[in-house]
């Protein structure tokens, strides 16, 4: 192995790096909110890349139908909810119809949308439309009702979650792969370095969403509102910060993460409906390394990741996953070597 | 009780035997001995997930542990099955002790998050190795034979993996009524009340996971030995969801709703493979969208899983008093009356520039009621966490019996009779007021999981709810010793707690508000136990807001105002000084 052959790797692991950071974050900032651990994380990449892919074809994805069964369902148990806390028709209405409308304007836009075959941007936009409006409605079905529950209830959720939108990923997608077209072509060379124009993209949109959230949770009143349900749910509550919204509205940054990620990473790889899987839980070894606390440390967590990761299948192909996934082992004696501290519960 | 508990099971094992000689189509005698094997695998979630409230999304991964060891060894290396199932079995323990020794001193959600990662390296470890035959696996792996038998097919194999099952689940069931199972029960709580009975919270931890890990393994044997194949898609991630999915749903709590959800799970997802892809088209696996949905609805609407349904209308075992005879628990030296127990000296406590507890000092006797009151907010009970240990000291000694305790874990000082209870009650509402209250005589028993499981316990198990039973009575509380602790009233909960603490026979006895929701007949009630004691020569220190109580029962009482000693004297004293009266009502100006 030479010193061009390093760099070729290094730059492979740190483009991968990138998406696990962006789903690390989303991980660490799920939790911290909502104290939910959500394995699904990797599930929205794959209906992002997915999505588009479908898109692509001029057909309405099948995403866009459980968008809007998923929004009628949330709908009547928010007219319901509300029904039962005023007893007041057009109020109960008002909710429902609330919690219906962004998703159903997506969606009738997807459909619309979809035969027209518009430039690959347009598709884009929309995709990410449609994945991030799933985030509010999973949480409000399946958490939001649980949300005082342990966080081993919490989990076990996720991990049935997990399950449906996997195998609703199957129904949707099938179990052949998509590749998505690149979204810019450009390639540079730097000696034996060769630089993509997709690879370019990821570095710069991670690069920029980092950003983006920091300012959001630094300075922002709505940032700091969900910082504060982060260190105390209860003590937020009473200040008037919405527990319930602050979990939708984590959920729908965690899915625009998500659905990003899957843009980004759909025309590097082939993208199967079971492949967000293993890409949400590099995010989450990510995260594991952070402490599922602290966002710096799961991003350089990443990058981490990401280089093991292009090392070892240079190394050993067929046992990639085996070193990425064992190495937990030593971050977590390492945590519980710096940290450990137990949780009283 | 015991008799019909025996026949009980002598009769469930018999039925195994009556269902297969029954001329039972062979399929089911298949299904039957698949869902056997899930339900051992289900049996270690039972104790993991459903009692000890951890989980883990390895199981499959042990499975295959178990099933590859055997496989192996008895392909390639000609060893007997019966010889193989114990590397399985070692191979397991080491991987589950090192799993649970790095991620059990840590918050909860490492260890499923480390089975997960755990279970998916394995699957591919498994699939990509030479040796063990890639993702084809390993062919040819030989039946089980008892001398010339073969029982590890059909309804031999019936027999012998349902016999396996029923005594694993007796064993469970042994092990949940003993010493050990209290000290497991209690794991959910929090570890600080566990501690605090001397329970070494870790250890039990990677123990349940251990116990957990080896069913797997077992079944895991079993299944290569019954298919006479292995390959790594049985033990991948998503199996081990299911036979959590599996748990969940038949009750994770409850030995018989787990298995019966074993059970479910199968038929169901038998049905399902064959009507979904007629309903939708193509073949795949949806059965999991349907499982996804099933087991969020399942944690929402019907937590206790479907056992919850059927436990209501089963009559409940009461326990019958049959430790009269049991012999009494040995008790420690105690000191004696006037000699100094507890000696703090000068402790302090700060959390970052917050000084709680500034350099407090006091001493008692035994046959002593100490008094430490305060407005709220002095210290009090930070004072009191120094002293038991639960929290680390700034600087500063505490002395027990001439003994420097301070810095020594909770369980430690409670070995040396340093016994407690909380402001905030802390106890197992799911079992009874007995077996709550001999959770407190932990230490003072020796019998480990192993002894439980087979019943070798019985004698000290008997001499443990004896002493429990005592304490009791001596409280006041002996008509409601069956009672389960959760349906009793804040008044008897303290007692409990009361009595709990006295369970591990201390020299000291540090109360926590005991007296906070009390009505007045269960206080003079209280009074009078705290003077028993105190005659019997018993330290108490004794944090209360209740002034009529510590007035009339405390020989001596220090007062605390924000982290700082006021003063100390007779309660006499106290009430005359202008300071305290100042601290609890402020100044006139």
């Amino acid at each position: 192995m030479d010193l061009s052959i390093v760099s070729i790797l290094l730059l492979d692991g740190m483009t991968n790096g990138a998406v696990y950071a962006l789903l690390g974050l989303a991980t660490v900032l799920v939790f911290a909110v909502t104290r939910v651990i959500f394995i699904p994380q990797g599930e929205f990449v794959a209906y992002g890349a997915l999505t588009l892919a479908i898109f692509q074809t001029g057909k309405v994805p099948g995403t866009v139908w459980l968008l809007l069964l998923m929004a009628v369902l949330a709908a009547v148990l928010d007219t319901r909810l509300t029904w039962q806390h005023t007893r007041n028709a057009p109020k109960a209405l008002k909710a429902g119809a609330m919690t219906l409308l962004v998703p159903a304007v997506v969606a009738v836009l997807s459909i619309w949308a979809a035969p027209q075959q518009f430039p690959l941007l347009v598709q884009a936009l929309l995709t990410v439309a449609v994945v991030t409006a799933f985030g509010p409605l999973v949480y409000r079905l399946a958490y939001q009702s649980l949300a005082d529950a342990s966080s081993l209830v919490l989990l076990i959720v996720s991990v049935g979650v997990h399950f449906a939108m996997t195998g609703l990923g199957l129904l949707f997608f099938g179990a052949e792969g998509f590749r998505n077209p690149s979204f810019w072509d450009a390639r540079f060379s730097f000696g034996a370095l060769n630089l993509s124009g997709q690879a370019v993209i990821i570095f710069g949109v991670s690069l920029a969403l980092i950003v983006l959230l920091w300012q959001f949770f630094e300075h922002t009143l709505y940032g700091k509102a969900l910082r504060a349900t982060a260190v105390n749910r209860l003590g937020a509550r009473l200040m008037g910060i919405s527990s319930h919204g602050a979990g939708q509205a984590t959920f729908a940054m965690a899915a625009l993460i998500g659905a990003l990620s899957g843009l980004l990473i759909g025309p590097t790889t082939t993208v199967f409906y079971d492949s967000g899987f293993l890409i949400g839980l590099k995010g989450f070894v990510a995260a594991v390394i952070g402490g599922l606390a602290s966002y710096p440390t799961a991003a350089v967590g990443a990058l981490f990741v990401g280089i093991v990761e292009a090392f070892g299948s240079f190394w050993a192909s067929a046992f990639k996953e085996v070193i990425v996934f064992t190495l937990i082992l030593p971050i977590l004696l390492w945590r519980s070597m710096a940290g450990g501290h137990t949780e009283e519960h | 009780m015991k008799l019909t508990e025996n026949t009980q099971r002598i009769a469930l094992l018999a039925s195994v035997v009556v269902l297969a000689v029954l001329p039972l189509p062979d399929f089911w005698i298949t299904q039957l001995n698949y869902i056997a094997l899930y339900s051992l695998v289900i049996l270690g979630l039972v104790l993991l997930t459903g009692i000890g409230g951890l989980t883990s999304f390895g199981q499959a991964a042990f499975v295959g542990v178990g099933a590859y060891t055997s496989a192996y060894l008895t392909v390639n290396m000609g060893f007997s099955p019966w010889v193989t199932v114990f590397a399985g079995l070692a191979i397991t323990a080491v991987s589950a002790l090192v799993l649970g020794w790095l991620t059990l001193r840590m918050s909860g959600h490492y260890l499923p998050l480390a089975t997960i990662a755990w279970g998916l390296s394995l699957y591919y470890l498994m699939g990509n190795l030479d040796a063990l035959g890639k993702y084809d696996g390993i062919l040819g792996v030989p039946t089980l034979k008892l001398m010339d038998w073969d029982i590890g097919q059909g309804r031999p194999f019936f027999v012998f993996a349902w016999s396996m099952v029923l005594l694993g689940a007796f064993a469970l069931l042994n092990l949940l009524d003993s010493r050990t199972g209290r000290a497991i029960r209690a794991l959910r709580t929090g570890s600080q009340m566990a501690e605090a009975m001397g329970v070494d919270t870790l250890r039990y931890k990677i123990g349940i996971f251990l116990i957990a890990a080896l069913f797997a393994s077992l079944s895991g044997w079993l299944l290569a030995h019954f298919q006479r194949a292995v390959n790594p898609s049985p033990f991948g991630l998503k199996m081990g969801i299911e036979y959590l999915f599996m748990a969940v749903l038949g009750g994770a709590g409850y030995v018989w709703g787990a298995l019966s959800g074993a059970l479910v799970t199968k038929l169901l997802e038998d049905q399902l493979q064959v009507l979904l892809p007629k309903l939708i088209g193509t073949s795949g696996s949806y059965e999991i969208i349907v499982f996804g949905i099933v087991l969020v609805l399942v944690l929402k609407y019907l937590p206790e899983g479907m056992w919850s349904l059927v436990g209501r209308w089963l009559p409940k075992p009461q326990r019958i008093n049959n430790w009269q005879n049991a012999a009494a628990l040995p008790e420690r030296t105690k000191p004696a009356i006037g000699d100094t127990v507890l000696e703090v000296q000068a402790i302090r406590k700060q959390f970052g520039g917050l000084v709680a507890v500034n350099d407090i000092g006091f001493s008692i006797q035994a046959g002593q009621i100490v008094g430490l009151i305060g407005p709220n907010g002095a210290g009090k009970s930070t004072t009191f966490n120094l002293i038991t240990g639960v929290l680390g000291l700034t600087s500063g000694t505490v002395k027990f019996r001439g003994e420097v305790v301070s810095g020594r874990p909770s369980r430690e000082i409670a070995r040396r009779g340093v016994s407690r209870t909380f402001q905030h009650v802390k106890m197992i509402p799911e079992m009874t007021v007995l077996e709550n209250v001999a959770l407190g005589a932990q230490l003072r028993g020796h019998k480990g999981a192993l002894s439980s499981m087979l019943r070798l316990d019985r004698a000290e198990e008997q001499s443990l709810l004896r002493e429990a039973a005592r304490q009791l009575e001596r409280i006041g509380m002996g008509s409601q010793m069956h009672e389960l602790a959760g349906n009793l009233a804040m008044g008897p909960q303290r007692l409990l707690e009361i009595a709990r603490a006295l369970c591990s026979d201390p020299a000291l006895l540090l109360l926590d508000e005991p007296a906070a929701g009390l009505r007045p007949m269960e206080k003079l009630a209280l009074a009078g136990v705290l003077r028993r004691l105190r005659c019997g020569g018993m330290g108490i220190l004794l944090v209360e807001h209740d002034m009529d109580l510590v007035m009339d029962v405390t020989d001596h009482i220090v007062v605390m105002e924000f982290g700082t000693k006021l003063m100390e004297g007779t309660p006499e004293e106290v009430q005359q000084s202008p300071k305290v009266r100042a601290a609890y009502l402020g100044t006139e100006h």
